[in-house]
């Protein structure tokens, strides 16, 4: 059986809606990790939901990456664990320097709370492996999502096909309208170079049952649970 | 010893709220104002024991590991008494 942690950071507030999916939605064994331990419990995959861990103190996610459950996900992560931080998760993946760039505030300087369209790039992922369609429609609520990477590095992230997600249309075209938060090529959410983070701003447990509007995020989730039991956790 | 850690976003930034406080003030009839950048400043006492070059370089340490991130940010300090 596939066992999944959600990590809870003081702060953290999507942690019980992550757990939920993959508890009883996904049907993982799944646990709680606690920001001062550091024992990672066996899990095969890590979850770090989405929030405002230590109150989005000096910078959003910059406290939560100095704590010591993420000295274990960064071990984790550098093994080739399965990783997906979402919203103030990706924050905390960035500023763990496990993903590249930054999230700065919304162009438009809003917390935007709404359903979005997010293009799918690659379906060859940990992540994406079952994603039946091309665009998925799952919700943001966040203030600071703004993608930001250098110029030379961001070339580099699109050559290694490291955008996992980008907004878009509902048909899949990549337009300004259509980019929320002024992020830098429209990118909603990105993966390491080896593949095995993720971090991304919409919130796929938010999406992940017909009752919630849309169960497009599921598939992230089926597409994890493929990957590991092909691995051979299963 | 006590040294205040300027952190602004790096030039090549877009800062939206500066953008936003610089058209308010043009809106009051500051019109002088070229740009604003809005930043952050952190005063941090230390102990009297350390000498001035000590206390620099623990400075330009936890500003680049933690007061500032360096893919959007930059730091300047001064040690003011």
């Amino acid at each position: 059986m596939i066992k999944c942690g959600v990590v809870i950071f003081p702060g953290s507030n999507c942690d019980h809606d992550a757990y939920h999916v993959s508890k009883h939605v996904m049907d993982f064994e799944t646990v709680f990790l606690w920001h001062k331990d550091e024992d990672l419990k066996g899990c095969d995959f890590i979850i770090i939901p989405g929030g405002f861990s230590y109150g989005d103190y000096l910078r959003c996610g910059a406290i939560a990456s100095f704590s010591p459950i993420m000295k274990s996900i960064k071990k984790f992560a550098m093994d080739g664990g399965i990783v997906i931080g979402i919203c103030n998760g990706f924050q905390i993946l960035l500023e763990s320097s496990l993903l590249p760039g930054a999230l700065i505030k919304n162009k438009n300087l809003k917390f935007i709370c709404k359903f979005v369209d997010i293009r799918v790039e690659k379906q060859d992922t940990p992540f994406t492996n079952s994603c039946t369609k091309k665009v998925l429609r799952i919700p943001i609520a966040h203030h600071d999502g703004c993608y930001y990477l250098e110029q030379s590095e961001l070339d580099e992230l699109e050559k290694n096909g490291q955008v996992l997600f980008r907004y878009s249309t509902p048909d899949g075209e990549i337009t300004e309208e259509a980019n929320p938060n002024g992020s830098l090529n429209n990118i909603a959410g990105i993966t390491n170079r080896e593949g095995n983070v993720l971090g991304m701003m919409p919130h796929p447990e938010r999406a992940s049952e017909l009752i919630l509007g849309s169960f497009d995020g599921k598939m992230i989730f089926n597409s994890v649970y493929n990957f590991l039991k092909k691995k051979g956790n299963n | 010893m006590i040294a205040r850690v300027y952190v602004n976003f790096k030039k090549t930034i877009l800062d939206p709220q500066g953008r936003t406080i610089k058209k308010t003030l043009e809106s009051l009839g500051y019109k002088d104002v070229l740009d604003v950048r809005q930043g952050k400043v952190f005063t941090l006492k230390f102990k009297d024991s350390l000498s001035r070059e000590q206390v620099e370089e623990i400075i330009k340490k936890i500003g680049r590991d933690v007061l500032s991130n360096p893919v959007i940010e930059e730091f300047d300090y001064e040690v003011v008494e």
